[in-house]
């Protein structure tokens, strides 16, 4: 190392690591070719930040893979994969720090490409201060505003407008103005607080670090500059204490310590908190971080709690002071960020994860979309990638929340599809409906057991799934007369008989199938508490809502049958003419032919009707029954 | 207390958080431990979340029988201060197949390291592993998630990484898929060595200046460490006051000359760096995009 020669440069880097007293986290975001990885590139460079070895890599780079002629082409310093530099754009958001002598930045570079919001998202979940770029020559664009919603949405109250390209318009005012009255003006109708208009070029360096004698007329800051200055967001020291339980820690008997993250407030020794959803009280009596102990912790802190009585509490439970108590409840409103390319279906249930805890979750009702052109609401029966709207959601369990405005910790979570284990979406919770605590189950006197305990039976759910012509309805059939010459009190539900009443309002959408299976295992439910053997016959595409169905009823009492008919075969029997009509191209979203049919995986019975009578599969099925205590 | 954390108490938390995420989510967790500097700061901060019980996982050391031998006695040391098990893991195809880092270059890493860290995964049915890397140390590195999502054949899909928001890390993983997990992301290299200063951390003394056995090649100091070193025609080992800013396999780790007997002075001095960490790493420097590929074939 050529330690005789110290570099101006990083010892900059050095004074302002050591000396800056805070960081601000800040997101760069706009639509693609808008300039943001060239912006960032070019803020590193003219600040003097990059190494020796780096300034040689980027050099070598921007001649093998370079869009700016022989000179250096800033965007390669972020845009780091192979893929992005194929195609000359961001994928996934970099993430960069730098220091000058008047602050520490954390910079999350994001993707404009409307395919990747959901990493533009990740990078303004955690920022306090958005630069949304805007190119002068093409104006605000619906990417621009999308990520200003976003933003909005995710509670950044800072924006820095970054007119960037002014190189590009000849240096003309009026073009900046007009882009700045336009933002202005939507802005307004957002959450944003402050907008803060730049004209610049990050390609020529204009007003990038320093003021540039190209843009004479302005008389405001240079980006750098501005950054240096612009206030932090409030921490949330000074909001009431939330510590959600991450980890409870009992390396043996003589200890319970219980560690997490403060995500709100400040804890001392001697302070008394509840538990928010049992409401047990306890005293602080211990804070540790490792071996140090401390008298008093704040928000951001993670730490090791000892409490003075021996209170039941596990991980996801929060802890918060006695007068200052988030809502407990399993249902909520709030604002979802879709980000699978598979629609949210209202209905479907996902998992839900919210600090520490996860729940499963179904949006009951999507309230509205919001356009991101106009701002305006409007009605929609799915969410698709990258929609933006307004739902109720209901809970499997209560959990503590706070609403996201109060408490971005308390307030924020994620939906993980329970198939694929993708995250699908970002939450933020509005507020709570309080419905969970005014809505009491009656009590009744004669109860589900009661009423089996009288036929003599166990209430059961024979669920036929397989395709349409598969042949459910005619082994169901079967087996109901079977059931009913033993004296068993029965009933089925067919598919096509419960879209003539109780169904008849829903068509064969995606969404429309989820709620149709939703309001029929609702009704099997009823009858099992009834006391009855209910035979359910319905295609039942998705694995999603068979288990939603199964876990709505008690254990072993969903018995799941899959009547396993080829398509071929089951499209050779046709016995509605169906198949024949979707082919044609008059029948939309049939199963099978142009909508999807996902095959149990765990199904307790498979019957094959192509190597036994529906009278034989009858039998196989009753036979299942015995065996397993269903039928005495 | 001030409601002011500092800088190095916030990274402090947030890498705590991670473990704790970690060990509450995945059934079988273990630790990357490599030796150096970033590994001593992750055992410590590991040390540190769990405390007063000892962290809930063990340490693997993919080892490819060519690190420095001062390595390996502070790896033996450090475990067992730890009271953590340490599994040693050595790909013994690659051994068997007589595989060296003077003659096979990337293929001896590719085997010793991506491969060899590949089987004990599999082998021991790791869900997830901590590794030590940082944001800061490359381009693709830039672009990795704290929790991130390796296929049943440990693949790595920049395309399709898992949106990670607030602090709210998705861990669900089907049967033989893994997560790699890296509670330093948000460090620099100038963070570790302030916080290894802080918290007085113990090193492997190679990264502090001493007089020792190098010879000059392809503009590197290479270090001398046992018999099985090759020298080149003309290549005479000298003593030179050097120390490493990385430390890898020796013969592919190039030290640097320096007097920096101290925290203080290697701190100094890494603040006055010129070149950025891994210059010194041969391996690093063969195609700008040489560390994604690896990342892809499940390199950590």
């Amino acid at each position: 190392m050529d330690t005789a020669d110290t570099n101006p440069a990083s010892m900059q880097t050095l004074a302002g690591t050591l000396a800056a007293p805070d960081t601000l986290r800040v997101l760069t975001c706009g639509s693609v070719d808008d300039g943001k990885s060239t912006l960032i590139g070019r803020l590193l460079y003219d600040s003097k930040l990059l190494l020796q070895d780096q300034i040689a890599d980027l050099e070598r780079d921007s001649r093998r893979h370079g869009t700016t002629g022989g000179d250096i082409d800033f965007a390669l310093l972020v845009d780091g994969l192979e893929a992005e530099r194929e195609q000359g754009i961001t994928i996934d958001v970099a993430w960069r720090f730098f220091a000058t002598p008047r602050r520490r930045f954390i910079i999350a570079d994001t993707p404009g490409h409307e395919q990747y919001t959901r990493n533009m998202a990740t990078g303004a979940s955690t920022a306090e201060l958005a630069i949304l770029l805007v190119d002068a020559e093409k104006g605000l664009s619906r990417q621009t505003r999308r990520h200003a919603l976003i933003c909005s949405l995710m509670g950044i109250k800072q924006v820095v407008l970054a007119v960037n390209k002014m190189d590009l318009v000849g240096y003309d005012e009026s073009v900046f103005e007009k882009i700045a009255e336009d933002f202005a003006a939507f802005a307004k109708r957002t959450r944003i607080e402050s907008v803060t208009p730049i004209p610049l070029s990050a390609r020529e360096g204009d007003n990038v670090t320093g003021p540039s004698s190209r843009l004479p007329w302005w008389q405001g800051p240079a980006l750098l500059p501005f950054l240096e200055e612009a206030p932090s967001a409030p921490g949330l020291v000074e909001t009431p204490l939330r510590f959600p339980v991450q980890w409870v820690c009992r390396p043996d008997h003589t200890f319970r310590g219980y560690a997490g993250t403060i995500s709100s407030g400040r804890i001392a020794v001697g302070d008394e908190v509840v538990v928010a959803a049992s409401g047990k009280k306890s005293r602080v009596t211990a804070i540790d971080i490792g071996e140090n102990s401390l008298e008093e912790a704040v928000a951001g802190q993670s730490i090791m709690l000892r409490l003075a009585d021996e209170v039941d509490i596990a991980r996801g439970d929060v802890l918060v002071p006695a007068d200052n108590r988030p809502e407990v409840t399993d249902q909520i409103a709030a604002h979802l960020v879709w980000m699978a390319e598979e629609p949210l279906l209202p209905g479907r249930p996902y998992w839900l994860k919210a600090a520490n805890r996860m729940v499963s979750a179904q949006v009951s009702e999507l309230k509205h979309h919001l356009s991101v052109d106009t701002l305006e609401e409007t009605a929609g029966k799915v969410l698709e990638l990258n929609e933006i709207g307004f739902a109720n959601l209901s809970l499997a369990h209560p959990i503590a929340f706070d609403p996201y405005g109060e408490n971005r910790e308390t307030g924020g979570f994620i939906l993980i599809d329970r198939f694929t284990h993708s995250t699908v979406a970002a939450g933020m919770v509005d507020f709570s409906l309080r419905r969970a605590a005014n809505i009491h189950w009656q009590s009744l006197d004669v109860d589900r057991n009661a009423r089996a305990r009288l036929k003599n039976q166990k209430p059961t759910v024979l669920w036929f799934t397989g395709l349409s012509g598969a042949g459910k309805s005619t082994v169901a059939n079967w087996v109901e007369k079977k059931l009913y010459a033993a004296g068993r009190h029965t009933i089925t539900l067919d598919g096509d008989n419960v879209r003539h009443g109780l169904n008849r309002d829903l068509g064969f959408t995606d969404a429309d199938r989820v709620e149709n299976i939703r309001r029929v295992a609702e009704t099997a439910r009823l009858m099992t508490d009834a006391g009855l053997i209910v035979l359910v016959s319905f295609i039942s595409p998705f694995r999603s809502e068979r288990q939603m169905a199964r876990q709505l009823m008690m254990e072993g009492e969903f018995v799941e049958v899959f009547v396993d008919t080829p398509l071929d075969i089951a499209e050779k029997r046709d016995p509605k003419g169906l198949y024949a009509k979707a082919r044609a191209g008059q029948l939309k979203n049939f199963t099978g032919i142009d909508s999807p049919y996902q095959v149990p995986e765990n199904a307790e019975i498979t019957v094959d009707t192509t190597s036994a009578t529906p009278e034989e599969l009858a039998d196989e099925i009753i036979a299942y029954l015995r065996q397993n205590g269903r039928l005495s | 207390m001030s409601a002011n954390l500092s800088h190095l108490d916030r990274l402090e938390a947030e890498s705590l958080h991670i473990f704790r995420e970690v060990a509450a989510e995945c059934r079988n967790p273990v630790m990357l431990y490599s030796i150096g500097k970033d590994s001593s700061v992750m055992l410590h901060l590991a040390r540190k979340a769990f405390h007063p019980a000892p962290p809930p996982f063990p340490l693997l050391h993919v080892d490819t029988t060519w690190k420095f031998r001062d390595m390996y006695a502070f790896r033996n040391r450090m475990a067992a201060e730890a009271g953590m098990e340490l599994i040693v893991h050595v790909n013994q195809e690659g051994v068997a197949a007589g595989l060296n880092p003077f003659d096979h270059g990337a293929n001896y890493t590719r085997v010793m390291k991506t491969e060899g860290l590949k089987q004990a995964l599999d082998r021991h049915h790791f869900d997830a592993a901590f590794g030590g890397a940082r944001r800061d140390e490359e381009k693709s590195r830039a672009k990795e998630r704290i929790f991130s999502f390796r296929s049943k054949s440990h693949g790595w899909d920049p395309r399709n990484q898992r949106p990670e928001i607030w602090r709210l890390y998705n861990t669900l993983i089907h049967e033989g898929e893994s997560m790699r997990v890296f509670p330093l992301s948000n460090w620099t290299e100038l963070d570790i060595w302030t916080y290894i200063e802080r918290e007085n951390i113990p090193l492997v003394p190679l990264y502090f200046a001493a007089e020792r056995p190098v010879v000059k090649r392809d503009d590197q100091w290479i270090m001398v460490d046992d018999e099985r070193m090759r020298l080149m025609p003309g290549e005479v080992p000298q003593q030179r006051l050097i120390r490493f800013r990385t430390l890898g396999c020796y013969p592919l780790t190039g030290a640097v000359e320096s007097t920096a007997t101290t925290l203080a002075e290697v701190v100094m001095e890494t603040m006055g760096a010129t070149q950025s960490e891994r210059g010194g790493r041969a391996i690093d420097r063969e195609a700008s995009a040489s560390m994604e590929r690896k990342k892809r074939e499940g390199y950590f």
